[in-house]
């Protein structure tokens, strides 16, 4: 089956690369670049492990095609921090302790980041609901919400 | 995953043209499709993505009409103003499918392409009274959504033919839509039923009922809803219209939960969704 050229911008680097047209995005971010923060969970879209952002969503990278996602605007979380400073989220997570395994996390984190992107003025509510679509086998999400909830307060103060 | 060749046209034509063609698959959100093709219960040969083509995406508002291009993503049918003031039900629907996450990849086309009887987004679109356009390579055709399927993952879409936008008439006074499910997120519906109605007075003038997941095909129940016309809703008609919802159900068991328990469900539901729909209106 023919390659297909495409231009990926992750994290602002433009990758230039030739893939097969069955590679998901998250393959082509973990074993293409190599930037294995994004998990790989269920690979069926239910857990959020795999969770980045395109063009300012939150979607589960184990469901779309990498070659559909050519010339779009591509964050996982090795793009938050920036001039060695952790996004609010990511000093959330370690101040709560929102992380136990940790595998979840960059899933949590990017689904989050969408979220408060988009609006930082959610309930504690809208969140949980929100955030229906991320899995966490170790915490209970508990300190989970406790961290993205102190990071919305800080989104929002700062702004 | 097999290997496939993938097309990405900018006309609707030449999609139909390659749609038409054996073993191929169009790919809108892939929420269905990338799932399908990894479990391997989908091997297309050729996958024809719809996302170059224009036109095909946003919702328009037209007086009265309102109308939902195919390639609209659920997120943005559930947090759009005029489908959440005017086609409530709608709104609810597309809010309860997946995640946030797969709201944002999922298009309403896809949703109601796939034809499972239990998609969210369909008893909304049963209770708005929808159109459905079709385009193919020898021009287009609309069909009404109540017409559109005819089984489990069957429609009456032709080699080649592709849904394009759902067009809603005016909209009913008030409309409402109730998920049966475990889970408060990422599950499907056991039961999926969607109300409709208009009042003059006090007076239902018209109402629409919307069932999914409850026969082979999502169905509306009208004998419930000529019950309703003419009436105002009291605690007696509630229980008949129920009653006459539940009779026009015709549910499998499976592991969910068994078909005697779909059909009761469908009375309570029903009931819960008029009311809502009412004190709505």
């Amino acid at each position: 089956m023919a390659k297909h050229p495409v231009s990926l911008k992750v994290n602002g680097d433009e990758y230039d690369l030739l893939i097969e047209p069955r590679k998901t995005l998250l393959a082509v971010l973990r074993d293409t670049i190599g930037l294995t923060g994004t998990k790989e969970g269920c690979s069926t879209g239910d857990c959020g492990a795999c969770t980045v952002i395109v063009d300012g969503k939150a979607v589960t990278s184990c469901m779309v095609l990498g070659v559909t996602v050519s010339e779009k605007e591509i964050t996982t979380i090795e793009g938050l921090a920036s001039d060695g400073e952790l996004h609010p989220l990511q000093q959330a997570f370690i101040d709560t302790g929102g992380y136990q395994c940790g595998f979840c996390t960059p899933g949590f984190i990017m689904a989050s980041k969408a979220l408060l992107d988009e609006n930082p003025e959610r309930s504690e509510e809208e969140f949980r609901y929100e955030l229906g679509g991320n899995i966490c086998r170790c915490t209970g999400y508990t300190k989970i919400l406790e961290a993205v909830l102190k990071a919305a307060e800080e989104v929002r103060t700062s702004a | 995953m097999k290997g496939f060749e993938f097309f990405e046209p900018t006309t609707l034509a030449e999609a139909s043209q390659l749609f038409a063609q054996e073993h191929a698959q169009l790919l809108a959100g892939g929420t269905d499709l990338v799932i399908g093709m990894k479990a391997l219960t989908e091997t297309p040969q050729s996958v024809i993505s719809l996302q170059k083509i224009p036109g095909l995406d946003g919702i328009t508002t037209e007086g009265d009409s309102i109308s939902i291009g195919a390639m609209t993503k659920v997120r943005e049918v559930e947090l759009s103003s005029d489908i959440q003031n005017h086609h409530t039900a709608l709104a609810e629907g597309a809010s309860e499918i997946g995640s946030v996450q797969i709201r944002n990849l999922a298009t309403i086309g896809g949703n109601i392409a796939h034809a499972s009887p239990a998609a969210d987004t369909v008893a909304g679109l049963l209770v708005a009274d929808a159109q459905v356009d079709i385009a193919s390579a020898d021009g287009e055709r609309s069909v009404a959504i109540d017409e559109l399927f005819t089984g489990p993952g069957q429609t009456v879409l032709a080699p080649g033919e592709i849904i394009t936008r759902f067009r809603l008439p005016s909209p009913a006074s008030g409309s409402h839509y109730i998920k049966h499910k475990i889970r408060e997120v990422m599950d499907l519906a056991f039961i999926g039923v969607a109300a409709a109605v208009n009042l003059d007075n006090g007076t239902i003038t018209d109402a629409r009922i919307g069932l999914a997941a409850v026969a082979p095909t999502p169905i509306r129940a009208t004998e419930a809803e000529n019950l309703l016309r003419g009436n105002e809703l009291t605690a007696e008609l509630l229980q008949q219209a129920g009653e006459a919802a539940a009779a026009v159900a015709s549910p499998i068991s499976d592991l969910r939960c068994s078909a005697e328990h779909r059909k009761e469900m469908v009375d309570v539901l029903t009931r819960r969704t008029l009311q809502e729909a009412v004190a709505r209106a």
